[in-house]
């Protein structure tokens, strides 16, 4: 039965102590500094291999730039909604405190990159099909999912009480991760039948290794900021809800 | 613990918000007996009143009905069951009869009294198909407490009963509780009020603010 | 059982004593279907490609109407807060409340369906299926929509928050009934659509009274 109680007590014990106010507000101090140099860092690298070291494409140009940041933030769009999830679901069962304020303000930051993607999107949109906006799969799929991460946050705030507004954002983002993959099928299917007037070709078909580096390099950059925004975001969430507790006084004094 | 009581809790604390309401909270009631919540506004007397039915969850302690924890004999314990809140739970549209067919197989379980006896308890008689909307507030009061008598229930919690009923209304409530009391039931009810139950059935308990 | 057949059976009584409930959602779903040809204007081709498109726009927008009341009414007189105490599985009362809403505002729109068609001259075939995706679509919408009324719940002036947050999860109805009506319109094979319609109401009628009673229980 008892096979590995030290073990499991180390992690629970880890887990247990980063979840308590106090010793996570201290240890998001030490760590953000470090992970935001980070993302400065790689952001650079990357922006420097991909405005000046890969080569333009041979069919569109110096436009093709824009994927740098347009699929980095497309990518993160989904993460951010996955990562919410599961903090979602962990405030909702073991009624974590850290997770639902966790889940609450990764949201703002996922609707940024979603709205990134959809504006990078349409800036690319331009000089590839001609126009800003074309009803393709994708930019469909992340138009809804902007609006999926607007009520989110609406909710959030629509709510007076901290407690239940947490509470009710948890079930709406739950709720929102069965329907995302439902939703992305069904507007695949649709574009498939109202084929427009361009094909769509944002996907990439093949990528050569010198482009993909500076893409892989933004992504980390991306994530690190998302991490780095996030634990910010958190501390002063983290603050506010506790403003009556001894050691936030201690903390303000 | 104590075997014989009915309902038991055990070190109850409350939070609200950033506000800690009450902590280590603990009492045992035995078949007969009530207990009273007194306490100003905002002391949390309703927060008890929903951790003890369910409807909300203690920050840390237990309630015990028969000496099991609520939590795992959900459905049973809310068989036994009556909770009156400040809202009543009347639909204005319909009538007392409609009301009291609807709560009595909301309920379930085995009825106390048939609706028409409940009406005519609570003095309802010769209203009992007038849409409630045109009842007045006391009345529509009276309605509440003929709820408690349709179906069987051996834990009552009631959250300022006596609230809006006038002198007649409140003696009715009065012996209601007290045949309540004698047949074996329990009853935790939050209350200011002078009433006129015996005083040796009654714990009282005060919270602060 | 019991308590569910009492609440069906008080609900459909209360909505019985205030007709508006009924007759509001759907004058305004004419309404809109009305006003659509005064917008693109009454070229026959046009509105017979749109049709189904706009049918199935306005079954959501008139679905919505009915679903902020859903819950509201019954968590202010305090009734919600006694289903919730009822020995009965507070998720099994929340489906029934959703049954309700759909006897509501979804039967009869199907009821009306032909005339909706006949108003766009649809095909006969494209009729039928508009009532099969009807009968499959509506009560994917309202028990989605339950769980939006439901987290709503307490809001006050929760109207347009509620379509932010419901409309969206609409998508996939919107297109699969929509695009059914249309495939056949054309002539087109129409079982993958339905489907897939039939799919989303298992999955929403198993999983909303869940996630629908959850919403409701942090609300009281």
């Amino acid at each position: 039965m008892n096979t590995s109680p030290s073990r499991q007590n180390v992690f629970l014990r880890f887990f247990r102590r980063l979840a308590s106010p106090k010793y996570f507000y201290d240890f998001a101090g030490v760590w953000i500094p470090w992970l935001g140099t980070l993302a400065l860092l790689l952001f650079l690298i990357a922006l420097y291999g991909g405005l000046l070291i890969t080569p333009p494409d041979y069919q569109q140009g110096d436009s093709v730039r824009i994927m740098y940041v347009h699929v980095p933030s497309a990518w993160m769009s989904l993460f951010i909604y996955v990562f919410m999830f599961f903090n979602a679901i962990i405030s909702l069962i073991w009624r974590i405190k850290l997770s639902d304020i966790m889940a609450n303000v990764s949201a703002p930051i996922g609707a940024a990159f979603t709205f990134l993607a959809l504006f990078t999107g349409a800036m690319w949109g331009k000089p590839m099909w001609g126009a800003y906006w074309v009803w393709d799969a994708r930019l469909t799929s992340e138009a809804i999912l902007l609006f999926l991460y607007a009520g989110i946050i609406a909710l959030n705030f629509a709510i007076e009480d901290r407690q239940t507004a947490a509470k009710a954002t948890a079930i709406l983002i739950i709720v929102g991760v069965v329907n995302i993959p439902i939703i992305h099928y069904s507007v695949e299917w649709w574009n498939t039948l109202h084929q427009g007037p361009t094909i769509t070709k944002l996907d990439k078909p093949s990528i050569t290794m010198d482009m993909l580096w500076p893409l892989l390099v933004m992504t980390l950059a991306f994530k690190f900021y998302f991490f780095t925004n996030l634990l910010m975001r958190a501390r002063l969430e983290l603050i506010r809800r506790e403003k009556q507790s001894q050691w936030v006084n201690e903390l303000l004094r | 613990m104590n075997p014989t009581a009915l309902l038991q809790a055990t070190n109850l604390t409350c939070e609200r918000g950033d506000r800690q309401l009450f902590a280590d909270l603990s009492f045992a009631l035995e078949p007969g007996e009530m207990l009273q919540i007194e306490g100003p506004n905002g002391s949390g007397k309703t927060s008890l009143l929903r951790i003890l039915c369910g409807l909300l969850k203690a920050n840390d302690g237990n309630v015990f009905w028969q000496n099991d924890s609520i939590d795992t004999q959900r459905g049973d314990y809310l068989a036994q069951i009556h909770y009156s809140g400040h809202l009543h739970g009347i639909k204005l549209e319909l009538s007392p009869t409609e009301n009291l067919v609807f709560a009595s197989a909301l309920h379930g379980g085995e009825p106390w009294l048939s609706i028409e006896s409940a009406l005519d308890r609570v003095e309802l008689y010769g209203f009992e198909d007038e849409p409630a909307a045109t009842l007045s507030a006391g009345q529509r009061r009276r309605i509440g407490l003929a709820k408690m008598l349709v179906s069987k229930s051996r834990l009552w919690i009631l959250d300022e009963p006596f609230s809006t009923l006038d002198t007649s209304g409140t003696k009715i409530l009065e012996e209601l509780i007290e045949m309540h009391l004698n047949e074996g039931g329990c009853a935790v009810m939050a209350s200011h009020s002078r009433h006129g139950i015996e005083r040796d059935r009654v714990q009282l308990l005060k919270l602060m603010a | 059982m019991r308590a569910s057949l009492a609440l069906l059976k008080r609900d459909l009584l209360l909505t019985f004593r205030n007709p508006g409930l009924i007759v509001n959602p759907l004058l305004f779903y004419l309404l809109v279907v009305t006003l659509v040809p005064l917008g693109v204007g009454a070229n026959q081709q046009i509105l017979q490609d749109i049709a189904p498109g706009i049918i199935w726009l306005a079954a959501l927008l008139a679905t919505l109407l009915a679903l902020d009341s859903l819950f509201r009414n019954d968590l202010h007189d305090g009734s919600l807060e006694q289903l919730a105490l009822s020995p009965t599985p507070f998720a099994m009362l929340t489906g029934i409340k959703i049954l309700v809403h759909w006897l509501i505002t979804g039967l009869p729109l199907i009821l009306l369906s032909p005339l909706f068609a006949t108003l766009f001259s649809l095909s006969a075939d494209a009729t039928g299926v508009l009532a099969i995706t009807l009968l499959l679509g509506t009560p994917v919408l309202s028990a989605v929509g339950a769980i939006g009324a439901a987290l709503t719940v307490s809001i006050r002036n929760s109207g347009a928050l509620l379509a932010l947050i419901v409309l969206p999860l609409y998508v996939p109805i919107l297109i699969f009934a929509a695009g059914a009506v249309s495939a056949a319109q054309a002539g087109l094979p129409v079982t993958g659509q339905l489907y897939f319609l039939a799919a989303l109401l298992v999955l929403s009628v198993t999983l909303a009274p869940i996630a629908t009673s959850a919403a409701l229980k942090i609300n009281l």
